[in-house]
């Protein structure tokens, strides 16, 4: 079986955050305790959504060390394929569901004399439990949080009430913008940056450190990708003697799972490597939307990530 | 089923034995007639009853005068026992898990009573009570790696995973086959593996770190390794091979089925929860020939194994001088006859040695 272990839960609560994100509160339908994890970790959530059943990743964002309930937030993305629509439309208190064992992509580095967390919209979520194990464990932490307006601002007032000194918010619309460069100068020796957001803040981190000479070790970043409906292909699986049909609204890996294919997967988000696969033949374009390959791999047509990638074309063949 | 525990010693006089059942149990390394390293892991669910397998932490008659020789060994030399700061949350981890694990696992030896934060932990076979705050370090006599690996046979490394990699920053190692916590203490996978001969162009340590990163919560896993020990030693570090090394020269014909153990080692892999740390246990099972003789199959298999091993593992494994002795004493338990697959020894199946 693929993936990481399974837990039967059942939904306890639903909160309407705000607007566009909604929190599901999970607790073990069997009564007993879940598992403790540490911060940063996430869980992929399993939907039977008719016929097809959808995983998708959300970060947990409840105290590590409550192993009586975990919850995650959703944040409605009206244009994907409809795994959050499905969160926020077609779940009720009191639904059974299925989640992972939780699996941790964007741990903290335990060495560093301090964590600084940089996080946009949705990309709190991560820091949310990151935050209660080092309020646990003590250690120096700061928030610097950039959301689109206060209404959309999801936990700032609890964040700035339980931590004013360390948390910041910043709203777009009212053109307040964290000064990078100035933060990240400002920073102690032995200090780690984590980044949690739309790709063009991951991006900006990133390319920011970099000029500042901060060490790659010390800059930590997570996007998980919702994989992206698109055209239909058609895929032929070489190991397992199959033709099979790629519809619009899911992914090569879904695809692969629906035909009986036991594909190795781990995050579904393009971040954690398990599910890369072998290109044995091709002619068309690979949509590569994956973190896990390196550029050079993308060019050169041999491999592809099942979990958010896709193809246009005619052949594509590959050794699963 | 009780557990008769051994009186004992792996030194000075080697009291060291076998019972039958531990004979029977004895994880016999080889599934077929010849060896090479490869990437053999597998998960660790449990086993057939009664094999080494079957607990998360295998419990044996040895586990008393185990622990009574860590305790020497630590004595001696505290620097077997080391974890860096960072790791501290890790060793809350790896007191949890093994505490849990041996509380279910064998509920008439080992008890664990939780009521919030206040732990009570009952080891009746070491004679241990104690009250303790969870992770609160003041509350324990050691550190938390150090207190339950006091407890619990076979060396722990515990590492700690980022950048892609694993770093040995943590562990107590006092069982092991001629390496040194002390000397790869904050190595990583590649620095601390680069004495191993062809595993590395093989591909091997490639594969086996992209396994192990991906270990998660729950899905622990494990593989066998071997070696060769004379004399029932647990403690064969570089840092005592003055006293040991010197051993293998006592190797006689008349002697070699009594002193000569085949060192089995059950390695496990599990995910730590809080810190996202990996602890590896490495548990050491040693049987001399005689008794590994006493099965058929494995006295066929042996000599054929042993026979055809390339130079460099005999060198690696520091056997290459005794593998004539080995072998003239082997060579008497193979018949010639077709070994059946797998590592168990079979034997109501297994013809018995032809004349
Ligand atoms: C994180 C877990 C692991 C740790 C801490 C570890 C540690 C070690 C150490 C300290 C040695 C001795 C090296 C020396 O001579 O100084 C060793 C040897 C070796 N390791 Fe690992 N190892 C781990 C996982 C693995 C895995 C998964 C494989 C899988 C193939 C592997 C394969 C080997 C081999 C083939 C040897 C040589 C053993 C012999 O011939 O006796 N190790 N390991
Ligand atoms: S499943 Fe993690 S990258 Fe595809």
């Amino acid at each position: 079986m693929s993936g990481a272990e399974k837990i039967d839960v059942t939904v306890t609560e639903i909160v309407a955050v705000n607007e566009l994100v909604t929190r599901f509160k999970f607790e073990r339908t069997d009564g007993g305790l879940l598992p403790t994890f540490s911060g940063g970790a996430h869980t992929v959530v399993e939907m039977k959504d008719g016929a097809i059943t959808r995983m998708n990743p959300y970060s947990l964002m409840s105290d590590p060390m409550d192993q009586s309930a975990y919850t995650i937030s959703v944040r409605r993305d009206d244009e994907g394929r409809g795994g959050s629509l499905f969160m926020h439309n077609n779940v009720s208190v009191g639904d059974k569901m299925v989640i992972s064992y939780p699996v941790n992509l964007f741990s903290l580095d335990l060495r560093a004399k301090k964590q600084l967390f940089i996080a946009g919209g949705i990309g709190i979520t991560p820091f949310l439990s990151q935050i209660k194990q080092m309020e646990r464990l003590g250690g120096a932490w700061e928030l610097h949080y950039a959301c689109r307006n206060a209404a959309l601002g999801s936990y700032v007032d609890e964040l700035l009430s339980a931590h004013p000194y360390e948390a910041h918010v910043y709203y777009d619309d009212e053109k307040q913008a964290i000064a990078l460069e100035e933060l990240l100068n400002g920073q102690p020796v032995g200090t780690h940056v984590y980044v949690c957001g739309p790709k063009g803040m991951i991006n900006w981190v990133r390319a920011t450190t970099e000029k500042l000479g901060w060490p790659r070790e010390a800059v930590h970043y997570e996007e998980f990708l919702a994989p992206q409906p698109g055209k239909p292909f058609e895929v032929k699986l070489a190991v397992s003697n199959k033709v099979i049909q790629v519809g619009e609204d899911e992914s090569l890996l879904e695809a692969m799972e629906r035909s009986g294919v036991d594909a190795p997967y781990l995050c579904r988000g393009g971040a954690c490597g398990q599910c890369e696969t072998r290109v044995i033949d091709y002619s068309g374009n690979f949509i590569h939307r994956d973190h896990w390959l390196e550029d050079d791999e993308h060019a050169s047509g041999e491999k592809i990530m099942p979990c958010v990638s896709r193809f246009e074309g005619k052949t594509l063949v590959l050794d699963r | 089923m009780t557990i008769q525990f051994n009186e004992e010693t792996f030194r000075d006089d080697y009291t060291f034995k076998n019972s039958d059942w531990a004979i029977q149990r004895f994880p016999f390394p080889f599934h077929e007639d010849s060896y090479m390293y490869s990437v053999n892991m597998e998960q660790h669910r449990g086993g057939p009853e009664g094999s080494i397998y079957e607990k998360r932490f295998d419990v044996d008659e040895h586990y008393v005068a185990e622990m009574r020789d860590r305790a020497m060994v630590l004595a001696d030399d505290p620097l077997r026992c080391q974890s860096l700061p960072h790791m501290t949350l890790a060793g809350w981890d790896l007191l949890e898990l093994i505490m849990v694990s041996k509380s279910e696992d064998y509920p008439d030896l080992f008890e664990l009573h939780r009521d919030g934060d206040q732990w009570r932990w009952v080891n009746k076979p070491l004679g241990i009570d104690d009250t303790f705050t969870f992770l609160d370090e003041t509350t324990l006599p050691y550190g938390p790696m150090e207190y339950i690996t006091r407890q619990a046979q076979g060396d722990f490394c515990v590492l700690d995973q980022r950048d892609d990699n694993l770093w040995m920053d943590a562990g107590t190692v006092t069982t092991q086959a001629d390496w040194s916590l002390d000397f790869d203490i904050g190595m990583n996978f590649f620095e601390w593996h680069a004495p191993v001969p062809l595993a590395h162009e093989k591909g091997i340590f490639v594969r086996a770190l992209k396994f192990l990163l991906n270990i998660q919560q729950g899905s622990p896993a494990r593989r066998l390794n071997w070696t060769m020990t004379v004399n029932p030693l647990l403690d064969t570090s570089p840092e005592n091979y003055h006293k040991w090394g010197i051993q293998k020269t006592t190797i006689t014909p008349d002697n070699i089925g009594q002193k000569q153990h085949l060192r089995v080692e059950l390695q496990t892999f599990f995910r730590l929860p809080r810190s996202n740390a990996l602890v590896f246990p490495i548990r050491c099972y040693l049987c001399n020939f005689d008794d590994m003789m006493t099965m058929p199959k494995w006295g066929r298999r042996l000599h054929r194994v042993i026979r055809d091993l390339p130079e460099e593992l005999a060198t690696y494994k520091g056997f290459i001088d005794n593998r004539p002795m080995m072998l003239d004493y082997l060579a008497k338990f193979d018949d010639g006859l077709p070994t059946s697959p797998g590592i168990w020894p079979d034997k109501d199946s297994e013809p018995p040695l032809q004349a």
